[in-house]
């Protein structure tokens, strides 16, 4: 029942060699189903149960970039297989069943499902199966972008209070905030009215809750975590299960793509290859809990992930400098033109893309090698980046900055003080003036890219596919925010990026836009960085600011 | 000459069970992965088709021995053989399997029984036809069987 079509990543062009899993009891479908993908030229793989599917995936992290199951199964309800695959590997999962109800169609919807196919289905209706795969990447590139965006603010912050007291927040920022809570509480309404199941209720992760998280991830071991054990320890009320699952995923990325980006900072000769931050980390975990800018910090990287951001670089020469803000550092997965955060940039969106392409390559777990290279603008963008939709016109930069979270210190002064605090730390000091003028920073990324296979392939996205629901910028057309990671940041209109160099604020952060973003970023960031690996930083420092 | 004639036979027998309602889209569907790779492909797959129903019909059949009938289980069932017919686009069976379930939530257990004992009928012609259909298209020799009805 069991046929195993694994193999290693595919090297041909996407999305031919698309490696896909089939789980379906009813053998005749899955005999069709098998011939229908190979004439799609996919890669197939099919099983007769849902737990045959689950170990299979279970087995090779990695191995598959996309699922596809039946709703009614013997052994297991296709929600329920729809969920794990979610949680555990983050996979798209598109569902199929003969039954076309509605109320059936938009269970699959809630639990995930990326799309719902009616039996009998048709050849065109799997060609297009890729798109998910893509879209997914995109996303993903987002999500962890906002992580890192999230620890990064945090660096900065360290040794000012001012978050803590939320000062820092100033008229402008509250008024996103709040308008941000507005949006969403429609779309509780909305997902409510929808819902007659229990709806997971969003969780923002704010920074506070982050450091809980990290710190109990810390304290179990990160190689023993799971979602049960850090939600026992954070002991937090009404947080569920899930909701830590997801976030688990998302930062395991995260990490896997800091890790990576040690691997892959060849061309830059800086960092220091095949250190794996999360040794490091796992070693430093728990040792600090704030972010000082000390001369050990820093080199403790604290920029540590400014290493996936540099990965994901192309070097593109692109560089916009000039009037840019930098507000985050949401470690781009692209080639990065340094992002603006005020003037709406005209790049269209689409450049971005391009741009995506290439860098994002290796970025793919089996590497999907050929993404649309840069100049072809091929891509469709359909639903790509939607809360960037708003602000498209904003940003030339591609939508993946949506990253950034962060709070921005609204006044310059504020980046002084910084800013002679970083200064007396290492490296720090060279990318300070650079980041101010403005972000030709991460760009040096090159090939780092790839964090994603690093083994740790979590993807972020849990159940919801699209990891619009981080990308919380309070865009209007905000795709539902799913539970979990909401990351809402607080677009400043400057981000003190002592040293951060990746950081890159993107564009969007608009100031007309900052009405969404929600207050309780304000919580004090608090994150722990320690897993960065010190040296790499220097090394990354260097290269940035080239 | 022979040939020519049974090909034609064998077209106008695969044309009437379009025309007379047994199959539907899908069954092209079929005939246009058949390739070299796999050159019994449609064959094949109505045999397993037949395998898997055969289950489903005698799982279906106990089910409604029983007493009171258990109708979440026989819409399960329902549901099952549905899919499956679907898979070789069996439109009769199919219809009726559409109204089975119909019954099955309105608690209908007379329905039920009515419909259970058409969806037999409809089974056994159509496997009967498609047997017909398959030893003619033997005989015939290897033709190019897949094209669109009407």
């Amino acid at each position: 029942m069991m046929e195993n079509g694994f193999s290693s990543p595919r090297n041909d062009s996407f999305p031919a060699g698309l490696r896909v899993l089939v789980v379906d009891d009813d053998p005749t479908w899955l005999k069709i189903l098998e011939k229908m993908l190979k004439r799609c030229s996919y890669e197939v793989t099919t099983c007769g149960l849902a737990r045959d599917a689950l170990n299979l995936l279970r087995e090779r992290k990695g191995g598959y970039d996309i699922v596809i199951s039946d709703v009614y199964m013997p052994d297991m309800d296709g929600f329920k297989l729809l969920e794990h695959v979610g949680l555990e590997m983050d996979l798209p999962v598109i569902m199929m069943s003969v039954d076309g109800e509605t109320s059936r169609v938009m269970k699959g919807v809630q639990h995930g499902a990326c799309d719902y196919l009616l039996k009998p289905i048709r050849m065109k209706e799997l060609r297009n199966i890729w798109q998910h795969v893509f879209r997914k990447k995109i996303h993903e590139v987002r999500d962890i972008e906002i992580l890192e965006g999230i620890e990064s603010f945090q660096m900065t912050r360290n040794g000012s209070d001012l978050y803590e007291d939320g000062h820092f927040l100033c008229g402008e920022d509250l008024t996103l905030i709040k308008k941000r809570k507005d949006i969403e509480s429609k779309h509780d309404e909305k997902d409510i009215g929808d819902n007659t199941s229990a709806k997971k209720a969003r969780v923002v992760w704010s920074v506070e809750l982050h450091q809980k998280f990290v710190k109990a991830v810390n304290q179990i071991g990160f190689d023993k975590v799971g979602p049960k054990k850090i939600l026992d320890l954070m002991n937090v009320p009404r947080l569920t299960r899930e909701n830590v699952a997801s976030h688990l995923q998302k930062y395991r990325l995260y990490l896997s793509r800091l890790q990576k980006g040690n691997d892959f900072n060849n061309p830059v000769g800086m960092i220091k290859q095949s250190d794996s931050p999360l040794s490091d980390s796992a070693g430093s975990f728990g040792s600090q809990n704030s972010i000082n800018l000390q001369p050990t910090d820093v080199s403790n990287g604290c920029y540590g992930f400014s290493v996936s951001s540099l990965v994901l670089h192309n070097v593109d020469p692109r560089s916009h400098n000039g009037d840019r803000k930098i507000l985050v550092t949401t470690p781009v997965a692209e080639p990065k033109r340094g992002v603006t955060v005020d003037a709406p940039n005209p790049r269209k969106p689409r450049i971005s893309q391009m741009e995506f392409g290439h860098p994002l390559a290796p970025h793919f777990n089996d590497g999907f090698s050929h993404l649309p290279m840069p100049g072809q603008k091929q891509l469709t963008r359909a639903d790509y980046p939607q809360p960037a939709r708003a602000i498209s016109s904003a940003h030339s930069l591609t939508e993946r900055e949506i990253g950034c979270p962060v709070k921005i210190k609204p006044s310059r002064n504020d980046y002084g003080s910084n800013a002679s605090h970083v200064s007396s730390t290492a490296n720090a000091v060279d990318s300070i003036p650079l980041q101010t003028k403005t972000n030709s920073t991460n760009h040096q990324v090159s090939s780092t890219s790839s964090m994603e296979n690093q083994g740790l392939n979590m993807n972020c996205l849990t159940d919801v596919e699209s990891s619009r629901k981080n990308i919380n910028l309070g865009m209007p057309p905000f795709a539902p925010l799913d539970e979990d990671l909401q990351v809402r940041f607080v677009p400043g209109d400057y981000y003190m990026n002592l040293g951060l160099q990746n950081i890159e604020v993107p564009e969007y952060f608009d100031p007309s836009l900052l009405t969404d973003v929600p207050i309780h970023l304000n919580d004090g960031l608090r994150f722990d960085y320690e897993f960065y690996d010190p040296t790499e930083y220097s090394l990354i420092d260097q290269s940035l600011f080239i | 000459m022979e040939r020519n004639q049974l090909r034609r036979q064998v077209a106008l027998t695969r044309q009437s069970l379009f025309d007379q309602g047994f199959l539907d889209e899908q069954f092209i569907q079929l005939e246009e992965l058949q390739d070299d790779a796999n050159p019994n492909f449609v064959e094949e797959v109505v045999s397993l088709h037949y395998r898997d129903s055969a289950r489903l019909i005698s799982n279906i059949e106990k089910a409604l021995e029983k007493n009171p009938l258990d109708f979440n289980k026989l819409d399960g069932y329902m549901h099952q053989f549905k899919g499956s017919s679907s898979s070789i686009g069996a439109k009769k069976v199919k219809a009726e399997c559409t109204l089975f379930r119909e019954y099955c939530k309105a608690g209908n257990g007379e329905g039920c029984m009515r419909t259970f004992q058409q969806i037999k009928k409809e089974y056994a012609t159509l496997k009967r036809k498609l047997e017909t259909y398959f030893q003619l298209a033997r005989q015939a020799g290897p033709a190019d069987t897949a094209c669109r009805p009407k």
